[in-house]
């Protein structure tokens, strides 16, 4: 009998040319397909001209603007001249290596990571790799996904492999029946504050248990996209019939026989009973209530009933003064109850949460309400695909009567690289993935939480459970 | 690209105290905006270097002696978390920084330092403790890359390295070149792989 593997062993397995190093830690690994941006893309190519080396294979990669451009509603206006040079660059180097591009006014563009799943492009067992850290949203598919630097891009294109340090392995379980109303994203928040921002640093987590077989593909999408926060670089979940049924019937999907062979192999991608994990960490689904961040890492976290901290009850002094220092930038005090914190700020959108799902989440509440005074709020959905699919259904009329702006597509105030940008000492509920120091803008602060939050706080004008919504 | 082989180097090392130091902080995204390498050494920890005004910030630890000579940082837990922009890396290497001793680093930022030359160590929070201390009294250390060392006053502590790490960073070796050495093995993995996985290649359905 073979040892028992886990999912992400087999995965690696399955995509090893050889060893690199002794032990077998360092390996050559294969990778099935890329998908490249504006930004973390061009020094790689510059990289392949000056060594005169063509692209492996450029059918496996696909090349989406994203990052920099405008989500105006009218969005040919003019883009200032950086910008225009990175987004021509990008475009050249695609047409010059042979590489299938989606520009700014392609018809499916939209935030890479949300393009990818919603083509059919990202299968179960496949490896991707790709210039950003959210590569990890195609977990989800039980496919290896994680994020690498420019120099591995390069390599990655020249060479369709990648010198790959093996990870260790995590299982993340979520036992017990998650309460109404809680989603993917509070799921994921509260697991990284349980184990912290670097708590799976060295690892690939698996996520399984009954509230994960649970969601919806959209909702481990989540779940998987910001297991990076935690350190985690590949975060895995076994495909099960939720997942063939979102992969069949998509565009660039396999069909007909080879769909057939494909489910075949599919349902062998799961870890083996008795297989291994270096850590387990086991988490109750009825414990957990709506999350929102009150400082600069994603592990500084709290249920929305809870209180601000204070740093001074902390035992370690790292975590202290870390805790200290993001209230002082935050400009929070201890104390106060997390639902009394004003916002100046709404925003929902990015890859972690705007998809077609987040949207309705977010229509459900908005529905016949209005957003505060004082609150600017805006709505970005993850591709263009999405934003027809939400006008279709007539989401953008409740956004728009409830007084949210309805944007195009594009990664916008999760990192501002365009024009939305927060201003200094303005606070903002989002259903982005980071809330580092000056990520929406310099001196701008984000507290994260999931799309429904985020619409309940712009009603509510500050933070507060959407649970109690209209009761309170 | 081959960069700058690293072999051993005393200087003075920077202490900067905090966990989770991530990449937006050491490069913030206006200096994202190029097509090269050229100009990060401006841009690395911008929000911190500089004031508004665009002076220097006196109580920023590499704008005062001795630190503005420091060529290695001393740092908290999970350094150059977040995004995964190389830009981070090019431009520590830029303004001078040869080395960052961490308890831990961030997985991709680990990766794109070992791929620029920048020597990530790793090493015990008692060993990044006591490096702090001396880093904050300002007095200097030795990296030796081939004997895993680093020198304190009074004290030598060995850090772990992979083996292909070390040689890569002590050659200033491109990996892109070494890895294309093995076309041939490339090349036939992926005819067998692909070959038992026919739904991959199947002409990619085209819906514009
Ligand atoms: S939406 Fe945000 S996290 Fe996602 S790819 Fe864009 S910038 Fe990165």
């Amino acid at each position: 009998m073979p040892a028992p593997k886990t999912l992400y062993d087999k995965l690696v397995e399955s995509h090893r040319v050889c060893s690199l190093g002794e032990n077998d830690d360092e390996l050559l690994l294969y990778v099935d397909r890329t998908v490249l941006n504006e930004y973390t893309s061009p020094q790689a190519f510059t990289g392949l001209r000056e060594a005169g080396r063509r692209v492996w294979r450029p059918e496996t990669a696909l090349g989406v603007v994203d990052h920099v451009n405008s989500t105006r509603p009218d969005r040919d206006v003019l883009l200032n001249e950086e910008r225009d040079i990175q987004s021509a660059y990008f475009a050249k180097n695609c047409t010059d290596f042979g590489i299938e591009l989606f520009d700014l006014f392609h018809r499916q563009q939209g935030i890479e990571h949300v393009v990818m799943p919603e083509l059919g492009l990202i299968l179960p067992g496949e490896v991707i790799a790709a210039g950003d850290s959210h590569t990890t949203t195609y977990g989800a598919f039980g496919s290896l996904g994680f994020g690498i630097g420019t120099s591995d891009i390069e390599h990655l294109l020249a060479t369709q492999t990648l010198v790959y340090r093996r990870l260790k392995n995590m299982l993340i379980r979520i036992d017990g029946v998650l309460p109404v109303g809680i989603t993917a994203k509070d799921v994921i928040m509260a697991v990284i504050r349980e184990i912290g921002a670097s708590g799976a640093t060295g690892f690939a987590v698996e996520f399984a248990g009954p509230a994960i077989s649970g969601f919806s593909m959209e909702g481990r999408m989540t779940i998987c996209n910001m297991a990076v926060e935690c350190g985690a670089r590949g975060a895995l979940m076994a495909p099960d019939e939720t997942t063939f049924r979102y992969i069949e019937g998509r565009p660039r999907a396999p069909r007909g026989a080879q769909l057939h062979a494909a489910r075949e192999s599919w349902s062998r991608l799961r870890s083996d009973p008795g297989a291994t994990f270096e850590r387990t960490v086991e988490i109750d689904a009825a414990e957990i209530e709506p999350m929102v961040t009150w400082g600069t890492s994603p592990d500084q976290a709290a249920p929305i009933s809870a209180s601000i901290p204070n740093p001074d009850d902390e035992p370690d002094a790292d975590r202290k003064r870390d805790a200290s220092r993001a209230l002082t930038y935050m400009g929070l005090e201890p104390g106060a109850a997390l639902s009394s914190i004003r916002i100046d700020h709404a925003f929902i959108g990015s890859c972690t949460n705007a998809r077609i799902e987040d949207l309705r989440a977010a229509a459900t509440v908005l529905s016949g309400r209005k957003v505060a005074a004082g609150v600017k709020a805006i709505i970005v959905p993850g591709s263009s695909e999405v934003r027809r699919q939400a006008e279709t259904e007539g989401l953008d009329r409740i956004f728009l009567d409830a007084g949210f702006e309805w944007r195009q597509s594009g990664c916008s105030m999760c990192l501002a690289m365009n024009d939305d940008v927060i201003a200094p000492g303005k606070r903002c509920a989002s259903s982005t993935n980071r809330n580092f120091e000056g990520r929406q803008g310099a001196g701008a602060r984000t507290h994260l939480m999931s799309p429904a939050m985020v619409a309940a706080a712009a009603v509510a004008g500050h933070l507060c459970d959407v649970r109690t919504l209209g009761t309170a | 690209m081959p960069f700058e082989p690293f072999t051993r180097l005393t200087a003075h090392i920077a202490p900067l105290r905090a966990s989770n130091i991530d990449t937006d902080v050491i490069m913030p995204k206006i200096f994202l905006k190029g097509i090269d390498r050229k100009g990060l050494d401006a841009g690395v920890f911008h929000d911190l270097r500089f004031l508004p005004n665009g002076t220097p910030d006196p109580k920023f630890v590499l704008n005062r002696a001795p630190w503005t000579e420091a060529r290695f940082l001393v740092a908290g837990d999970n350094f150059g978390c977040g995004s995964s922009r190389e830009h981070a890396v090019w431009g520590l290497l830029q303004l001078g920084i040869r080395a960052i001793i961490a308890p831990s680093f961030a997985g991709i930022f680990f990766d794109n330092c070992a791929r620029n030359g920048l020597l990530a160590i790793e090493a015990g929070s008692d060993d990044v403790d006591h490096i702090m201390d001396h880093a904050r009294a300002g007095a200097k250390v030795t990296i030796d890359l081939p004997a895993q060392t680093i020198e304190t006053v009074g004290s030598t502590i060995a850090f772990d390295i992979s083996e292909r790490r070390k040689f890569m960073l002590m050659n200033g070796l491109d990996a892109v070149g070494l890895t294309l050495k093995r076309r041939d093995e490339i090349a036939a993995f992926e005819a067998s792989y692909l070959a038992e996985r026919g739904w991959l290649t199947e002409p990619e359905r085209i819906d514009r």
